[in-house]
């Protein structure tokens, strides 16, 4: 792993198993976005798998498994950002518009916003890269895990994994 | 003080695993007491918030409290079979006549005489020495949960918190959900000793995870106003210039050690297991100590998850009932023990695989 002393501290550093992305053709002409997973320590955990209703992320052969993701068949539902224990899935649309990506990912801080409002945008070590602006949400489980879908900069989809919301 | 309670199974603790057992043997008709030490039921799940991990079965994607609401639901379909005591701690254990007594309050005792017992007592929380350690503001990570997440009191405004296993990563990721900064979770190992997710989703906060660093000195002179900490080589030797860091609380978050002192009180064999964090009973598969009448379950027989304690909750509950001679799911073993077994085959189960070769026995012959 590139820059171990990083990694190890909880920020991932390079692609690896557990931490992909989805093939680029397809991921630029999917509409409703690809999951990108970031789980790529063999952890005994599987309901991002349970919770997918299309078997786009693949049955695990031992529960310690890194997730592996049938992009084929992903549909960017974000049933597993919402399930994910570990806040670990994220769900990425390219096709949001010419500039713009759609980013959909787990919230479970206060204050909340509402729509049409601008976020911070974090990268993996928490600094700020970018505004956002959040154009949906949702509760899936109505078990207080929201997703925001947030539109950003098509250029910080790779950086961009949190938002702070500042009222 | 003069009647003598009489239980098939006395369960102490009603914690994860406790009540594990409780649910389990109560469906196969056993009569169950649990003593409970604390003023409710659920032991550390009701101060999880988070979301739990492993399978479905485990109820992972489930926050913590929901999960001990589904297990006291379980035991609420065999009620008749449970009797539970809170606020009610076991104080001892009499060899001679197999008498456990319980104090209930502070003032009141009774005597209770179980066929078998199970001891689900849980851990206590292990403390670190540096100056000033007694100052208020100084927590364990688990008091600050029960403040925070059972009571709804933040305990300050900036945390110091030290120890990245999983409890110092939750608890901070809490901390944070609760409006309460983090200034930094130092650790003195080169990597996190949690799961990489719970450091990735408050990495991504922007809290800083000093990964060889240590806490010196806490500063102030009444209450906690700040922290010394400082770097460590590969030697764990301070290295590099002491730093001064702006808090108002210090959470500690330096591991735990398993409370299980009635079964040295009955005389079972105990041993020092490092990866089990602390003494233990030697056991044999279902979870039944070198005492006949003796089984342990969760952190009680060795530092793990909750995921885990659940199920060995469920395999001593299962053995107990056998041992008493009623009729239970003989296959019950099988799947539990799968279970269990693939939770623990993963990179974070390979101390408790290592520990448990140590501490488990196949077989106590005729003993």
């Amino acid at each position: 792993m590139k820059n171990e002393k990083l990694y190890n501290s909880g920020v991932l550093t390079e692609l690896c198993k557990g931490a992909v992305l989805p093939p680029k053709e397809l991921w630029e002409n999917k509409k409703g976005g690809l999951v990108i997973i970031e789980c790529p320590q063999r952890i005994p955990c599987n309901p991002c798998h349970t919770s997918c209703p299309t078997g786009a992320v693949v049955e695990f052969k031992d529960i310690n498994d890194q997730p592996e993701i049938d992009y084929e068949k992903c549909t960017g539902c974000g049933m597993c950002v919402a399930k994910c224990p570990g806040l670990a899935c994220f769900v990425i649309d390219l096709t949001f518009s010419e500039d713009k990506a759609l980013l959909k990912l787990p919230y479970e801080l206060t204050p909340m916003p509402e729509k049409k409002d601008k976020v911070w945008c974090l990268n993996r070590v928490g600094e700020v890269v970018t505004e956002g602006t959040v154009e949906n949400i949702t509760e899936p489980f109505k078990d207080s895990t929201k997703v925001l879908h947030v539109s950003i900069d098509k250029s910080f989809v790779d950086q961009v994994r949190s938002v702070r919301v500042v009222k | 003080m003069s009647e003598i309670k009489k239980t098939d199974i006395l369960i102490v603790g009603g914690g994860a695993a406790g009540l594990s057992a409780a649910a389990e043997a109560a469906s196969y008709g056993a009569k169950i007491t649990v003593l409970e030490s604390d003023l409710h039921l659920g032991g550390q799940l009701v101060k999880q918030t988070h979301k739990f991990f492993g399978s479905k079965d485990e109820h992972a994607g489930t926050r913590g409290y929901k999960i001990a609401d589904i297990i006291l639901k379980e035991i609420e379909d065999n009620k008749e079979n449970v009797e539970v005591h809170t606020n009610t701690a076991a104080v001892g254990f009499y060899k001679n006549d197999g008498i456990v007594t319980a104090m209930s309050g502070e003032e009141s005792y009774f005597k209770l005489q179980p066929k078998k017992i199970l001891m689900a007592t849980g851990a206590q929380e292990r403390i670190i020495p540096f100056p000033n350690n007694d100052l208020p503001g100084v927590y364990g990570a688990g008091a600050v949960q029960t403040l925070m997440n059972v009571y709804g009191v933040v305990p300050g405004k900036k945390v110091l918190m030290v120890g990245a296993g999983n409890i110092g990563l939750i608890v901070s990721y809490q901390l944070m959900q609760a409006g309460v900064e983090i200034a930094a979770v130092l650790e003195a190992l080169p990597k996190i000793g949690g799961y990489w997710v719970h450091a990735a989703k408050i990495r991504r906060l922007g809290v800083p995870i000093l990964l060889r660093h240590t806490i010196k000195a806490a500063l102030g002179k009444d209450v906690v106003e700040g922290a010394v900490i400082q770097e460590l080589n590969d030697k764990f030797q301070l290295i590099g210039e002491p730093k001064k860091i702006d808090c108002d609380v210090i959470c500690l978050a330096v591991g735990l050690t398993p409370t299980n002192e009635m079964l040295w009180q009955a005389g079972c064999e105990m041993k020092f297991v490092s990866q089990l964090c602390g003494h233990v009973p030697v056991r044999d598969a279902k979870l039944r100590t070198s005492h006949p009448d003796f089984w342990v379950a969760g952190d009680a027989a060795g530092i793990e998850e909750a995921s885990a304690a659940m199920i060995e909750g469920r395999i001593a509950g299962l053995a107990m009932s056998e041992a008493l001679g009623l009729k239970i799911q003989q296959e019950n073993y099988g799947i539990y023990q799968e279970r269990l077994d693939s939770l623990r085959r993963g990179e974070a189960g390979e101390k408790i695989r290592c520990g448990l070769g140590m501490a488990q026995i196949t077989d106590w012959g005729n003993k």
